[in-house]
C-alpha cells in the first residue's frame, strides 16, 4: 500500500481573526499518511489556529485545507471524521468512561455490540480495561488523558489532531505519557497532527516537526535534523540550548566563513549569510564545545570559568568566552580529570562545522 | 479493654480527641459568636413569626375561653336532642359575662362564622336578657328566638368546644365538616378557593414555562459571547431587576391595556380592527405577561453561571467526535445545564405561587391567584387564621415541591451563582 503523502495538505492558508493582524501566513504543509507531525512553537504562534482550520472549528480566510485530496474548508466539523484530543480532555463529566467512548460511535448508529467490541478495544489500548462505569471526575489526570486519546480513536478516524494534551500533566505523568501516545501511534498506524510548546515532548514523540513562529513554519524537518541543523535562529534558540555570538562576517570561502566579533574572529558554517559584511548570528550547541581537546579543532580559544552549576548528571559550567560570558558547557560527571573551578582559565574549542553562522537576531 | 489501648495519645499522653477539642472549642466559640446575631435575626424575624402563624392557624381558644361554663356543660350532652336545662343555664351565665365585659360582639362573629344567623339571635338574646327571671333558663332563651330552639344551633356552638381547631384549613380547600361530623365539600357555587389554588399552580407553572423557554438562549448568548457585548446584554438583564417592581407593573398597564400601546400598534399594522381590541389585561393573560417579564431574570441568572462554568471545547469535542450540532447540543451541553435550570425553574415556581402585587394589578378577577386571596382576608375580613391557613398551605405547597425536586434532580445540583 503506497502512502499518501500529501494525506492532509495545507495550500497557501492565511487566516485572521480581526482583518488587521494574520495569525496565520501562507501556510504550506503537506501531512503524509501513517505520520506523526507536531506543530512546535511558543503561544500566539498560530499553531493552535492551524489545528482548528484542520478540525473545522476555524475556516481559513485565504486558501484551502484537503484532507485525502478532498478539500474540507466547507465540511462542517462532525463529517471531516477526525478525531480530537483537547487540552483540557474535554470528557463529557456527565457520562460514564463507556459512554463517553460510546458517544462517536452512537451518533455513527453503530449496532450495540460492535461498539462493545470498539469501546473495550480501545480501552484496553490505553490500558484501562475495567473502568467503564467510572464518571471522569473519578479518575486522575492522566486516566482522563488516557479516555481522551482512546475516545479520539474509537471510531478509527483518519487523522487525530492533539492540542496539547499533555499540558496539564506533572512532569513524570507527561513523560510515560508520550511514550505510551508514540507507541499508540507506532501500533495504529494513524496520522496523528499534534500541537505543543514543549521542545522536548515534539523531539521524542514526532516524525517530523513544524516550528511554528509569528504565524509561520519556520523549520519542517525531523526532530535530530531540527536540532543539529536548525535553519534560522529563532529555531536555534527556540530547540534546544544554544550559545549565541553575534559578528559580521568578513570572509566567506570553501564553505567556511569567518565572522568578526567584537572580540576577536571564529571560523563557522554559513549557513544563512551570502557575503561578506552581513551580520549574523552564530549558535553552537553546549554539548559541541569541547574542553581541553586531544584532537586541534579550527576553533581555540580560552574562556574563563564564571560559575559552575551541579545538575547530577551533568554540570553546567558558564564561561567567558571571546566577550560572550553567557556561553554555557555541559561537562559529563564522568570526566573527573578536569579542573572545573571557578576563575581557572581553561582552553575549549569546537569545529567550525557545529558553529552555524545564521540570520542576525 | 482494646478501645482503650486504641486511643491515640498526644506526646504528653493526654488523648488525642480530647486535645483536639480542646484547641478547637476556643475556634467553635469564637464561630458561634460570630453567627449568633444572624441566628437570634433569622429566629426573630422567620422562626417566631411562621410559629406565630402555624398556632394562630389552629388556635380557636378564644370561643372556648368566652364560654367556659357552657362547653363543660356540653360535655355531657350527646348532640342529638337539644340540650338539657343545665347547659342552657350555663350559656346564660357565660353570656351574660361577656355582656357586662362588653367582649359579647367578638363571640358573635366567630359564630356567625360557624354558622349564619348565630349573630342576629345573639343580638336579641342581649336585649332580651336583662328582663330574665331565675330558673328554668331552657324555656326562657327559647322564648327569645325561635332558632335558640333548634338543635343546629347548639351543634354548631359544640363544635367550637375544642381550644384547637382545623377547619380553617378545611375552609382553604372548600370544605367543612358538617353537623354529623363528617367532612364534606361546600355547596358548589361557593368553591372560590380550589380554583384559586387550581389557577395559582397553573400560572405559577406556565410563568416558569415560558421564563425557561426565553431565558435559556438568553442565557447561552451571555455566556458565549465575547465579554463587550456580553457586558451589555447582562445589563439589558438586570435593568428591569434594578427597577421597581411597582414601576414594571405599572409600565406593563399602560403597555397592555385597551388603549395601550401593544393595542394602538396591532391596530397601526392592521392587524385587528379599533373597535375590536382585545383585553390583554385584567385578566390571566395580563399576568403571565408581567409575570414572566418581572421574574426572567431569576431563570437567566442561575442559567448563566451554569453555563459560563461549561467549557466551549466539550461542544467541539462533540462536533468533532461526529455529533451534529444538534446531537452535540442535546447530549452534551444540555444535560450539563440541568442544574441551572433546575435552581431557575424551582425560584421562579417558587416566587410565582405566592406572587402578590402583578396580578392584583394587571390580574382583573381572573388573574387573582390565592396570595391575593389570602392578603383580602388579612386586610378586609381580619379573618386572620383563616389567612395564616392559607399561608401554611402555600408553604407547605412549596415544601413538598422542593422535596420532590430533592428526590428527582438533588438539591446539591443547583446552583444559584
Amino acid at each position: 500500500m503506497s502512502k499518501n503523502s500529501e494525506f492532509v495538505k495545507f495550500d497557501k492558508v492565511d487566516k485572521s481573526y480581526d482583518g488587521k493582524v494574520l495569525v496565520v501566513k501562507d501556510l504550506n504543509l503537506d501531512i503524509s499518511e501513517g505520520e506523526f507531525i507536531t506543530m512546535l512553537g511558543p503561544s500566539g504562534s498560530g499553531k493552535t489556529t492551524c489545528l482548528m482550520m484542520l478540525a473545522g472549528f476555524e475556516t481559513p480566510t485565504n486558501g484551502e485545507i484537503y484532507l485525502d485530496s478532498n478539500p474540507i474548508s466547507n465540511i462542517p466539523p462532525h463529517k471531516r471524521g477526525i478525531g480530537m484530543v483537547f487540552q483540557n480532555y474535554a470528557l463529557f463529566p456527565h457520562m460514564t468512561v463507556y459512554e463517553n467512548l460510546a458517544f462517536p460511535l452512537k451518533v455513527r448508529k453503530i449496532a450495540k455490540d460492535e461498539i462493545d467490541k470498539k469501546v473495550d478495544k480501545a480501552l484496553s489500548m490505553v490500558s484501562l480495561t475495567g473502568f467503564e462505569n467510572r464518571m471522569p471526575g473519578q479518575l486522575s489526570g492522566g486516566q482522563q488523558q488516557r479516555v481522551a486519546v482512546a475516545r479520539a480513536l474509537v471510531f478509527d478516524p483518519a487523522v487525530v489532531l492533539m492540542d496539547e494534551p499533555l499540558g496539564a500533566l506533572d512532569k513524570n505523568l507527561r513523560e510515560s505519557m508520550q511514550y505510551e501516545i508514540k507507541h499508540i501511534h507506532e501500533s495504529i498506524g494513524v496520522t496523528v497532527v499534534y500541537v505543543t510548546h514543549d521542545q522536548g515532548e515534539a523531539l521524542t514523540m514526532s516524525n517530523r516537526i513544524a516550528v511554528f513562529n509569528d504565524g509561520k513554519v519556520q523549520q519542517l524537518s525531523s526532530p535530530d535534523k531540527l536540532y543539529e541543523e536548525p535553519v534560522n535562529s529563532f529555531v536555534a534558540e527556540f530547540i534546544g540550548e544554544n550559545n549565541t555570538f553575534q559578528g559580521e562576517v568578513s570572509d566567506i570561502s570553501n564553505g567556511k566563513c569567518k565572522v568578526k566579533l567584537k572580540e576577536g574572529e571564529i571560523v563557522a558554517n554559513p549557513i544563512n549569510v551570502k557575503s561578506k559584511g552581513d551580520k549574523t548570528t552564530v549558535s553552537i550547541r553546549p554539548e559541541r564545545a569541547l574542553i581541553n581537546p586531544t584532537k586541534k579543532l579550527d576553533n581555540n580559544y580560552k574562556g574563563k570559568i564564571e560559575e559552575v552549576i551541579y545538575h547530577g548528571d551533568h554540570t553546567r559550567v558558564r564561561l567567558n568566552v571571546l566577550g560572550n560570558s553567557e556561553f554555557i558547557l555541559k561537562v559529563p560527571n564522568s570526566s573527573q580529570n578536569l579542573d572545573i573551578k571557578l576563575g581557572n582559565i581553561i582552553d575549549i574549542s569546537w569545529n567550525s562545522a557545529d558553529a552555524r553562522a545564521l540570520d542576525p537576531k | 479493654m482494646s478501645s482503650e489501648t486504641n486511643k491515640i495519645l498526644t506526646t504528653d499522653g493526654i488523648p488525642l480527641e480530647e486535645s483536639l477539642k480542646k484547641a478547637e472549642k476556643k475556634n467553635k466559640i469564637k464561630a458561634f459568636l460570630l453567627v449568633a446575631p444572624l441566628l437570634l435575626f433569622l429566629i426573630i424575624t422567620y422562626v417566631f413569626p411562621i410559629g406565630d402563624m402555624l398556632f394562630r392557624s389552629v388556635d380557636d381558644r378564644m370561643v372556648t375561653n368566652m364560654l367556659p361554663k357552657t362547653f363543660k356543660a356540653m360535655e355531657k350532652w350527646d348532640g342529638k336532642e337539644l340540650p338539657d336545662e343545665e347547659v342552657f343555664e350555663a350559656f346564660y351565665l357565660d353570656y351574660k359575662k361577656l355582656v357586662e365585659e362588653k367582649t359579647f360582639g367578638k363571640l358573635a362573629t366567630q359564630l356567625n362564622y360557624e354558622k349564619n344567623g348565630f349573630k342576629s339571635i345573639l343580638k336579641k338574646l342581649k336585649r332580651k336578657m336583662k328582663k330574665f327571671e331565675e330558673g328554668n333558663y331552657k324555656e326562657q332563651i327559647m322564648e327569645v328566638h325561635k332558632r335558640w330552639a333548634n338543635v343546629e344551633y347548639w351543634r354548631a356552638l359544640k363544635r367550637r368546644t375544642p381550644a384547637y381547631t382545623y377547619s380553617k384549613y378545611l375552609k382553604g380547600v372548600d370544605m367543612y365538616e358538617n353537623e354529623d361530623g363528617k367532612i364534606v365539600q361546600v355547596p358548589e357555587d361557593r368553591r372560590v378557593h380550589k380554583i384559586l389554588w387550581v389557577r395559582t399552580i397553573e400560572v405559577a407553572f406556565f410563568v416558569t414555562v415560558l421564563c425557561f423557554l426565553m431565558a435559556y438562549p438568553i442565557a447561552h448568548l451571555l455566556a458565549t459571547l465575547p465579554m463587550k457585548y456580553s457586558n451589555l446584554l447582562m445589563i439589558c438583564v438586570l435593568l428591569p431587576f434594578w427597577t421597581s417592581l411597582l414601576v414594571r407593573t405599572a409600565s406593563w398597564m399602560i403597555l397592555l391595556q385597551q388603549q395601550g400601546i401593544v393595542n394602538d400598534f396591532f391596530v397601526w399594522i392592521g392587524l385587528i380592527s379599533d373597535d375590536n381590541r382585545p383585553e390583554m389585561m385584567y385578566n390571566k393573560t395580563g399576568t403571565y405577561v408581567a409575570m414572566t417579564q418581572i421574574l426572567l431574570p431569576f431563570m437567566v441568572l442561575p442559567l448563566y453561571s451554569v453555563m459560563k462554568t461549561i467549557s466551549p471545547s466539550l461542544m467541539r469535542a462533540g462536533k468533532s467526535l461526529g455529533g451534529t450540532p444538534f446531537v452535540a447540543f442535546w447530549k452534551v451541553y444540555f444535560p450539563l445545564t440541568i442544574p441551572g435550570i433546575g435552581a431557575g425553574c424551582l425560584l421562579v415556581f417558587i416566587l410565582a405561587i405566592g406572587y402578590y402585587i402583578t396580578p392584583a394589578l394587571v390580574g382583573g378577577a381572573s388573574g387573582t391567584l390565592i396570595s391575593n386571596q389570602i392578603a383580602y382576608h388579612m386586610k378586609s375580613t381580619l379573618d386572620w387564621s383563616f389567612a395564616s391557613a392559607m399561608g401554611l398551605m402555600l408553604l407547605t405547597g412549596v415544601l413538598v415541591i422542593y422535596w420532590i425536586y430533592n428526590k428527582l434532580v438533588g438539591v446539591d445540583n443547583i446552583k444559584l451563582g
